[in-house]
């Protein structure tokens, strides 16, 4: 992490030949490289100087050998995966990561594919990274959900045992998302349950690939996940509310809501807040990064449907679509002001009265003290005179 | 400090028991009761503010007007100090007393029409000042002139205790202070101006012009003269001392050059915006542009010559024309003449107006009890004796 700055980078002839090798391998301009790189760093949120650290840490470290498992899930997060643009899955698995297991990308099947988990296992001992997909039951013994013979609650533990870090990507794997909805009837429980320790979690359904990309390539260029907030979430995505950067906002801080689908307010893009919106008490970047690489607008408020609140246990999946949310950050004011307001009164009886009274007084005593001046100046002005009167006289 | 040998100063004495300090008293207690009332009950339950005019007697009287009429302090050491005329020195102090009360006053008065005056000590709270703000900049310089004139009158008390060293050691440095004291009020009565030109065209064309901070510091300098004509007369008179006329009249020719350039600046100004045609229209703005300049051009009428200003009557007259113009020029620009859209409407309610009383009050209290009791004034005996005969 010596270099802050991009040009520097490219001065370091190794590391840019290391640049070089990788915009080669990936077919990419190493300007769209770079950028790409820097896209990644102002998306964590990170200081200037740092995409020259991701920049670095991707060309030149080690790709990090990656084991993702799939338990209770549809596979939605690693479609949105595949559907990332900047740069493509497969690209990323080539050059940013080293995907050794994956059950839905695998070739191989059976105890060949269980034999790539052991040894990518053996061989990076302590270095890997485990992701994981999908719920884990946990009810009579987890037996609801086993690969290879092994229930999820085995292969958790295993793999957990001697990875570097933990990500559980997606909503299931958070807390248990969709498959732990009410009355649960297989003990769905997310991974951090199950380990019985807080892990970094990256809730959503499906989550946005990017998210899960930018939390890597931090892993990969700091050698660290990036901070959490209490529930493990990276702060850089799950900070603020997705009301606070809505592009209905103003809509709702005006009061102007769509009442129901399809008509005048909805086909003119008001707030969806009387829709069910759970964007005021759900915490995630989807405004600011939005979905598929397809420009603005492409989100699902964006696109007139209510957020269901999937990135925020109790909201998600429980909370039923059409309840309206609680605004978690609008404190309503002590007062409000009036609906007309008063604007002032032209002078009372009184107040009139009692300026008068004064000024008059005022101006009556300056009269009297000017004519006592007055008075006292001519006599002295005549004694002058008597006076110069008299000495002349002499 | 001059070299001029002076008269020193000494208490008046007497008794402090009188009908004025009855009066003042009254109006003090009076002025109390409306602030506890505001102070715990809100601005809504005292005043007649509203929306649309949120400065009211308390701002404009108050403060602008009564940190104008404050200014004497700082005209007369601008003359004594900066143009080196020691011979207005035994003016000083008296000058001084009477802005000392002007600005304490005006800078408590502000802290009562504060909406929510228990945050008062953010704007001295360097995490929240805001450099960019003309009210900052009005706001610290007031507080530093303040304490700098404190600092200046200081040596008054100090030779009433009878604190030699300590006086010795100020005297030392106090040229910083009386310097401060010239500085610190050009700077805010200008930017009290640039206030007026910040409220944009709510303010009526004959008063909304780019050369607003010139033309209140113009005329706070010459209200400063105003006011101790007037003072020094009303003193004379109250204590039946003899009137400074060899030190007046002089500087009531000073004050006259000042006007003289005041009214240039006020009436090029308006003719080169081309809205002098205001001026001329059946209006009650229009009559009362023309009361406050009638009573910026009587005093050449008044004091025009050396005899005339020989007259104690004929300058006491001038000080207090010169007062209603400065007055009459902040309160067209702030309230007569500001119009801040149909319907707004805004005079001064009973217990607004009991307050600004008892603010003035309050200075000629403090004024009476000071001069009575602490050396002020020149010494009388100093002076030659009319014979009597």
């Amino acid at each position: 992490m010596a270099n802050t700055s991009l040009l520097k980078l490219e001065e370091d002839s190794r590391i840019d030949s290391h640049i070089a090798a990788v915009s080669k391998r990936l077919g990419m301009p190493r300007r769209a490289f770079l950028q790409f790189c820097a896209t990644l760093a102002t998306s964590l949120g990170l200081p200037p100087g740092a995409d020259a650290a991701v920049a670095e840490a991707v060309a030149s470290k080690k790709r990090p050998s990656v084991i993702w498992l799939h338990f209770q899930e549809c596979t939605g997060c690693t479609e949105s995966m595949l559907r990332a643009e900047h740069p493509t899955l497969e690209k990323l698995i080539l050059d940013v990561i080293s995907l050794d297991y994956h059950e839905t990308l695998f070739a191989a099947a059976g105890h060949q594919a269980e034999q790539a988990r052991k040894s990518a296992m053996m061989q990076n001992r302590g270095s890997y990274l485990l992701v994981i997909e999908g719920a884990i039951p946990t009810r009579d013994g987890g037996i609801y959900c086993k690969v290879g013979g092994q229930t999820a609650i085995e292969l958790t533990r295993e793999c957990a045992a001697d990875a570097a870090a933990i990500i559980a990507i997606g909503s299931c794997a958070s807390w248990g998302g969709m498959p732990s909805t009410d009355p649960n009837p297989t003990g769905s429980s997310g991974v951090a349950t199950v380990l019985g320790k807080p892990v970094v979690s990256i809730p959503g359904c499906p989550p946005n690939p990017y998210n899960f990309l930018s939390t890597v390539v931090h892993f990969l260029a700091f050698g660290s996940l990036p901070p959490v907030d209490e529930l493990g979430r990276p702060k850089f995505a799950y900070s603020r509310l997705i009301h606070e950067s809505c592009e209905r906002r103003a809509h709702f801080d005006a009061g102007r809501f769509a009442m129901e689908f399809g008509d005048e307010g909805h086909r003119k893009g008001y707030c969806l807040y009387k829709l069910g919106c759970k964007g005021p008490e759900t915490y995630a970047n989807c405004p600011t990064v939005l979905f598929g690489d397809a420009g603005a607008g492409t989100w699902p408020i964006g696109c007139g449907c209510p957020c269901i609140g999937c990135t925020e246990q109790g909201v998600g999946f429980s909370k039923p679509l059409h309840m309206l949310a609680k605004v978690k950050n609008v404190d309503p004011p002590q007062q409000y002001p009036r609906i007309v307001e008063e604007k002032g009164m032209g002078a009372t009886l009184g107040s009139a009265a009692l300026l008068a009274a004064v000024a008059g007084a005022a101006a009556g005593g300056a009269a009297m003290v000017a004519r006592n001046l007055g008075l006292s100046h001519q006599a002295e002005e005549a004694e002058r005179a008597r006076a110069a009167g008299q000495g002349t006289e002499v | 400090m001059s070299a001029q040998q002076h008269a020193a100063a000494a208490p008046v004495g007497g008794d402090l028991f009188n009908a004025t300090t009855l009066i003042c008293g009254v109006l003090i207690a009076v002025m109390a009761t409306v602030i506890v009332v505001r102070l715990f009950f809100g601005l809504g339950s005292v005043t007649n503010l509203n929306d649309g005019y949120s400065w009211g007697l308390w701002v404009v009287g108050d403060v602008f007007i009564g940190s104008a009429l404050a200014c004497g302090g700082f005209s007369v050491a601008l003359l004594v100090y900066i143009f080196n005329r020691g011979e207005y020195h035994p003016l000083v102090r008296p000058a001084l007393l009477g802005s000392l009360f002007g600005y304490t006053l005006a800078g408590a008065a502000i802290t009562v029409d504060l909406g929510r005056w228990w945050n008062f000590w953010h704007i001295f709270w360097p995490g929240y000042f805001n450099v960019n703000s003309v009210m900052f900049e009005v706001a610290a310089c007031i507080t530093l002139y303040i304490i700098v004139m404190w600092i200046e009158f200081s040596p008054v008390f100090l030779e009433k205790l009878g604190l030699r060293d300590v006086r010795r050691k100020l005297n030392k440095v106090l040229f910083i202070f009386i310097a401060l004291g010239i500085v610190l009020p050009m700077m805010h009565q200008a930017s009290l101006g640039t206030m007026l030109v910040v409220m944009g065209d709510q303010v009526n064309p004959l008063w909304q012009t780019p050369l607003q901070p010139l033309i209140y510091l113009l005329s706070a300098i010459t209200l400063g003269y105003g006011v101790v004509l007037f003072e020094s007369c009303v003193a004379a008179s109250a204590y039946r001392r003899e009137i400074e006329v060899s030190m007046l009249n002089p500087m009531a020719r000073v004050m006259l050059g000042i006007m003289a350039f005041y009214l240039v600046v006020r009436f090029a100004d308006l003719a080169v915006r081309g809205v002098l045609g205001e001026a001329f229209k059946p209006t009650y703005i229009a009559l009362t542009f023309w009361i406050e300049n009638a009573s910026f051009i009587a005093p050449f009428l008044l004091i025009g010559s050396v005899a005339a200003r020989r007259n104690p009557a004929r300058l006491f007259l001038a000080g207090i024309a010169v007062m209603l113009g400065g007055i009459l020029l902040r309160l067209n620009g702030f309230l007569i003449a500001f119009d801040t859209g149909p319907g707004w409407s805004y005079f001064p309610s009973v217990p607004e107006l009991l307050v600004t009383f008892g603010i003035f009050a309050a200075e000629v209290f403090g004024y009476i009890y000071i001069t009575r009791r602490f050396p002020v004034l020149p010494r009388e005996e100093a002076y030659a004796q009319p014979a009597r005969s």
